[in-house]
């Protein structure tokens, strides 16, 4: 069986070069998709899946085509479809569907909407409810979002050289977004899948940009741990706490071989490297130190700075850490200093932070996390 | 593909001076290409009047339609291939790091 999703996007952006209509290709797809979930239970799967269902969408586009007659020129395009040597130009239409849905020139939650609505086929409902908004509000985003690159001509093209360069971190911090709407708390755990999926094709698509592999890479580490990082009642386990037999090793195995073949170029590898750096036998803190060091020096965030000191606390005392959340207040500073103060040995005034954190938790799991630690103390 | 520069202030333009392109050299290079069809500096939005017909009435009103701080200062048409030619185009005049600029297709 092939990978329905997979051909979707295929015919999608392949249709789209072909006729410039989006709307078109779309409709295209998804009646080919349909047609063969009648037709091959029915009549067997076709020895060329991806062929077949190519097949079904193009000879579609030519009906639609051929009955509004002032589309000829595009009519001939289409019908042209399977020419030999073309097989290349067809993987490079889904790298430029992909580019063309993250255009900068689009909103960021548009630039999601649309990636995982034409790229990855995903039901305009469970993008909706991802976002809290109601489907006929999604689709209104996304159908403005491609009336957008039409009208105002946005190019549907693969961007080269320092072009490419400025336009890949976007694409990335798209497939991120999308990860991290899967990953989250209250996210679709499906979406997460989705964003491995498009990063692995991205990888094979671009095999030359290092930072494409190492979001893979930080993907499938971070994904190891989905059935480890939730309690029975669905709160939030901490990393320190999760039960690392239950990670997916062979997800860890994948993460850490493709890091192995990367060179460290961007944020997403020195991530991934940290990621990397919890195993199923410890963490070794030294290291990931060093990689908070390092990703502190292109990203000095407060988020980053703050784990950069537990990293430090956790590698080389906790007094190392303290000594680096210095000027940080609030949450979650303050809930760090609580769980460094307690392994300094300082339970009274650990206690007494930890009660402090709750206080000014931003959720109610957290605020019972920080209370059940005050409490063991 | 047409596209109305909207050539704006804004109230937090660019502090490093030094990198701010020179205005002669943008119009020269892109008259020179064909990417600049037309184009002007506005005169101030004090000598605006905005016109309305309400029940037959010519209603006259002093100033712009809209009182705000970031105002329209002037206006280039672009022709360009497509939209990242025009940001192309925008990115490197000086009002992109003093002001901000609105690209608007047309057809025309």
């Amino acid at each position: 069986m092939t990978d329905l999703p997979d051909s979707y996007g295929r015919i999608v952006a392949t249709l789209i070069r072909l006729t410039g209509d989006w709307n078109l290709a779309e409709d295209c797809a998804q009646e080919a998709m349909a047609a063969a979930l009648e037709r091959w239970p029915r009549d067997g799967t076709p020895d060329n899946p991806g062929g077949w269902l190519m097949t079904v969408a193009r000879n579609r586009a030519v009906d639609v085509l051929r009955r509004s007659s002032v589309e000829q020129a595009k009519l001939r395009e289409v019908a042209m479809l399977f020419h030999p040597g073309e097989q290349h130009e067809i993987e490079d239409d889904r790298l430029r569907l992909i580019f063309t849905c993250c255009h900068p020139a689009l909103a960021l939650e548009a630039r999601v909407a649309l990636t995982l609505r034409t790229v990855g086929g995903v039901p305009t409902a469970d993008i909706a409810r991802v976002f809290l908004v109601s489907e006929s509000a999604m689709t209104r985003r996304i159908t403005r979002a491609k009336s957008k690159i039409t009208e105002a001509r946005i190019p549907y093209r693969v961007p080269s050289g320092v072009a490419l360069t400025e336009r890949l971190p976007g694409v990335l911090a798209v497939l991120y977004l999308l990860f991290t709407r899967g990953y989250d708390a209250d996210g679709e755990p499906a979406f997460a899948d989705e964003a491995i999926r498009l990063a692995r094709l991205l990888t094979g698509l671009m095999p030359a940009e290092p930072e494409v592999a190492a979001l893979l890479a930080l993907f499938l580490l971070q994904h190891s741990r989905r059935h480890a990082r939730r309690d029975a009642v669905g709160d939030l386990v901490p990393l320190d706490r999760q039960d690392r037999s239950r990670w997916d090793h062979e997800s860890i195995a994948e993460g850490r071989a493709l890091l192995e073949r990367t060179p460290v170029t961007g944020p997403y590898a020195i991530q991934a490297h940290i990621a990397a750096g919890h195993g199923a036998a410890g963490s070794d803190w030294r290291s990931i130190a060093g990689w908070y060091d390092q990703l502190a020096r292109i990203q000095p965030t407060p988020m980053v700075e703050l784990n950069r000191a537990v990293a430090h606390g956790y590698a080389f005392g906790p007094q190392s850490g303290l000594a680096l959340l210095a000027g940080f207040e609030g949450y979650p500073a303050v809930a760090i200093e609580a769980d460094l103060t307690a392994k300094a040995g300082d339970r009274d005034r650990a206690a007494d932070l930890f009660r402090e954190a709750a206080a000014v938790a931003p959720s109610e799991v957290e605020r019972r996390a920080l209370l059940a630690r005050a409490a063991e103390l | 593909m047409k596209y109305m520069m909207f050539v704006c202030t804004d109230t937090e333009p660019e502090t490093d001076e030094s990198i701010v392109p020179d205005i002669f050299t943008w119009v020269a290079e892109n008259d020179a290409s064909g990417r600049r069809v037309a184009g002007n500096q506005l005169v101030s939005p004090s000598s605006a009047t905005t016109v309305r017909v309400r029940g037959g009435e010519v209603l006259l009103s002093d100033g712009p339609f809209a009182e705000t701080k970031e105002v329209i200062v002037g206006f280039d048409i672009l022709e360009c291939a497509d939209l990242d030619e025009a940001i192309a185009v925008a990115a490197a005049h000086p009002m992109a790091y003093n002001g901000r600029l609105e690209l608007r297709p047309y057809h025309g």
